[in-house]
């Protein structure tokens, strides 16, 4: 094999001839033959473009994106009377709504909710695609799944928050809209609406791996960034042939903090790490409205939540019960 | 340590990027230093952010008006003298210097303009004061007797306060802050989404969220429900649907707004629903949305057949009240400043 070294401080970019990689096995379509290099990719990663396996499954997958962001797109600009301009201006507040509480988990008309339903289907559809082809580009490959079993965390969530709850509850209306500022609205107001979710152990969870991700991330690669002097980016030899640089990694951590992870369990970690972020999250959103209805009062009954000292001189009370 | 170009490159180019959208968020904030008070028990962050130099800007628009001098009684009342007092409805047990001394307040709250159809004229036909021939003087009769409810009737929320025509008009005829049903531009209509009543941008209400841009028609009519929370821990108790939050959420943006405060002027937003840990300003705030809402349905509202179309919402509907018609922007109208105590007579029952 051919001895090849690229990464991001090497100002000079090799360019040799084009890698296409492992041969392909019967039954895959041929490799696409446009392959170029890019020095401004170079920059970033490999500067080597293509090939790109398209397949039956890439582009049944994009043809469903293209649909579901078709009909999201055009609903958008019909809800601003077909104005390119207010579509631009309006566009990160417009959105494509879930159809109302009053239709279940029927079809709903067209105009109520029926097109976001539609796009509901094309989009899950395409993703549902891309996973599958994630899957079975990593097969043709001779890897592991671990790529696919890790969008597939992310899927859960996706599935849960857009159909998993809605069916478990009955109506789509509980569903996610489209739209930028929309999905986030829904958010607040799925939390102000629950109780408030940062009651919610799954949520807390979830937020503990969100975070031990990013931190887990900077750690891992400003250690490989630390030690790239001594060849400690090229994880692969280092994992077959322990060299000094990952020596001093290991001996780095434990010097600061008594253990370390090893050039091969810091993927397992970060893998899990991350995968655990989208997993428990999605289990936090299916118990919701399901099960618990608000966390607040949940959390107070299970003694999660502190009471403060409240000023009884003058108790505030619900004057919707008093006489007036 | 040795910096390559390629990193130059790219931190030149994450630079540039980073920049071009920093500045038009930029133009959207308010520089430091905030004040900032403490409303709450320590660590809930409850507590009031306030910018001095928009603070002081609001204090030119919300400046105390001056009231008319106190005028000594004439002795007559104004229903004891139909020589000169004719189709006086509501006012009649007033002595006349009261009356007269209160017209002359009312021009310079409502019609202050010089003019042809400005001061009395606005609303009277000079030469005869006693004709109910110019709309305005039929709603100018309705909103007295709106105002003596609300100071009457909704002491709960304007406590000593109280209102008078001055603490909405601010020398308009139609007051800075009202509202009507909002349809939205036009959508395309047909088989194509329904925007269902939000997702809009530049609305009035709710800023700058996606959030319903009309939480009045509905949340401001005689029983409507606000109330979204859950109110057990399990399923089974009361709540609303997501729709019906992002409306209260509406609302609520609506009231922070229009009285300048946090939702922790009220709220301990670790729970908004729950009263125990809320602030008493809360209980005020309630009776404030039963005082809109009694004042729209019973006030403003019949007045529909009065109105010219010119004086209507797009729907039709006449322009109604809500928060921001009297505080515009101070949680106390007018930092508190009572101009009710000057002319008690607003602050009677209806006769």
């Amino acid at each position: 094999m051919m001895y090849e070294y690229q990464n991001i401080f090497t100002r000079v970019q090799v360019h040799g001839p084009a890698d296409y990689g492992a041969p392909m096995k019967p039954g895959n379509w041929p490799r696409e033959k446009g392959v170029t290099t890019n020095w401004l990719l170079g920059i970033l990663g490999d500067a080597q473009l293509g090939p790109i396996y398209l397949g039956t499954l890439g582009i049944a997958s994009l043809l469903c994106g293209f649909i579901a962001i078709e009909i999201i797109g055009l609903n958008m600009l019909a809800s601003v009377n077909w104005s390119p301009i207010e579509f631009v201006r309006q566009l990160f507040w417009l959105g494509l709504e879930p159809p109302p509480a009053k239709y279940g988990l029927r079809l709903a008309p067209l105009n109520d909710g029926g097109w976001w339903q539609m796009a509901g289907f094309f989009l899950t559809a395409s993703i549902l695609l891309w996973w599958l082809r994630t899957y079975r580009r990593a097969r043709a490959l001779g890897m592991g799944t671990h790529i696919a079993w890790a969008f597939a965390a992310a899927i859960w969530l996706y599935l849960v928050l857009g159909f998993i709850r809605p069916l478990l509850l009955g109506n789509f209306s509980e569903a996610v809209p489209f739209g930028i500022f929309p999905h986030l609205d829904w958010t607040a107001a799925f939390s102000i609406r629950y109780g408030n979710l940062f009651y919610n152990p799954f949520h807390m969870l979830s937020i503990a791996f969100l975070y031990g991700s990013a931190l887990l991330f900077a750690m891992h690669g400003a250690t490989i960034l630390a030690v790239s002097r001594l060849g400690g980016e090229r994880e692969i030899e280092q994992i077959i042939d322990r060299g000094t640089a990952s020596e001093r990694a290991a001996l780095f951590w434990r010097w600061t903090m008594g253990f370390n992870a090893t050039m091969e369990s810091i993927h397992r970690w970060a893998w899990w790490m991350a995968v655990l972020c989208p997993l428990v999250g999605g289990i936090g959103i299916l118990l919701t409205g399901t099960v618990v209805d608000n966390w607040y009062l949940w959390a107070v009954k299970h003694g999660v939540a502190p009471m403060y000292p409240l000023d009884l001189t003058a108790p505030v009370l619900d004057p919707a019960g008093l006489a007036k | 340590m040795k910096i390559s170009a390629t990193a130059l490159t790219a931190a030149l180019l994450g630079g540039t990027i980073g920049i071009l959208l920093l500045i038009p968020m930029m133009l959207t904030w308010e520089r430091p230093p905030m004040d900032s008070q403490q409303l709450g028990y320590r660590g809930l962050g409850m507590e009031e952010i306030s910018n001095p130099r928009t603070a002081k800007l609001l204090e030119a628009l919300n400046k105390a008006p001056v009231p008319d001098d106190p005028v000594e009684n004439d002795g007559v009342l104004v229903k004891d003298d139909p020589a000169n007092y004719q189709n006086v409805q509501v006012l009649g047990d007033l002595d006349t210097a009261q009356f007269t001394r209160l017209m002359n307040s009312i021009s310079n709250w409502v019609a202050p303009q010089e003019g042809d159809n400005a001061g009395c004229a606005y609303c009277h036909n000079l030469e005869n004061m006693a004709s109910d021939e110019i709309y305005t003087k039929v709603v100018a009769r309705r909103m007295l007797q709106m105002t003596r409810n609300i100071n009457t009737a909704f002491a709960s929320h304007v406590k000593e306060t109280g209102v008078t025509c001055y603490t909405c008009h601010r020398g308009n005829a139609v007051p800075k802050f009202v509202w009507s049903t909002n349809p939205g531009p036009k959508q395309a209509g047909g088989f194509a989404a329904s925007r269902n009543g939000q997702n809009l941008g530049g609305q009035a209400v709710p800023a700058f969220a996606s959030l319903p841009y009309d939480p009045f028609t509905t949340l401001l009519a005689p029983d409507a429900n606000i109330r979204v929370v859950a109110s057990t821990a399990l399923p089974g108790g009361t709540g609303g649907s997501i729709q019906a939050t992002e409306k209260t959420y509406a609302l609520m943006m609506h009231m922070s707004e229009g009285l300048g405060v946090n939702c922790t002027f009220c709220h301990n937003s670790r729970q908004f629903s729950s009263w125990a840990e809320s602030r008493p300003q809360r209980v005020t705030a309630w009776h404030g949305i039963k005082m809109v809402s009694d004042s729209n349905t019973t006030y403003m509202d019949p007045l529909a057949s009065v109105f010219p179309a010119n004086r209507k919402g797009p729907m039709g509907d006449v322009l109604k009240v809500n928060c921001q018609t009297c505080h515009q922007g101070i949680n106390k109208p007018l930092y508190g400043f009572s101009m009710a105590k000057e002319y008690p007579e607003l602050s009677v029952p209806n006769p």
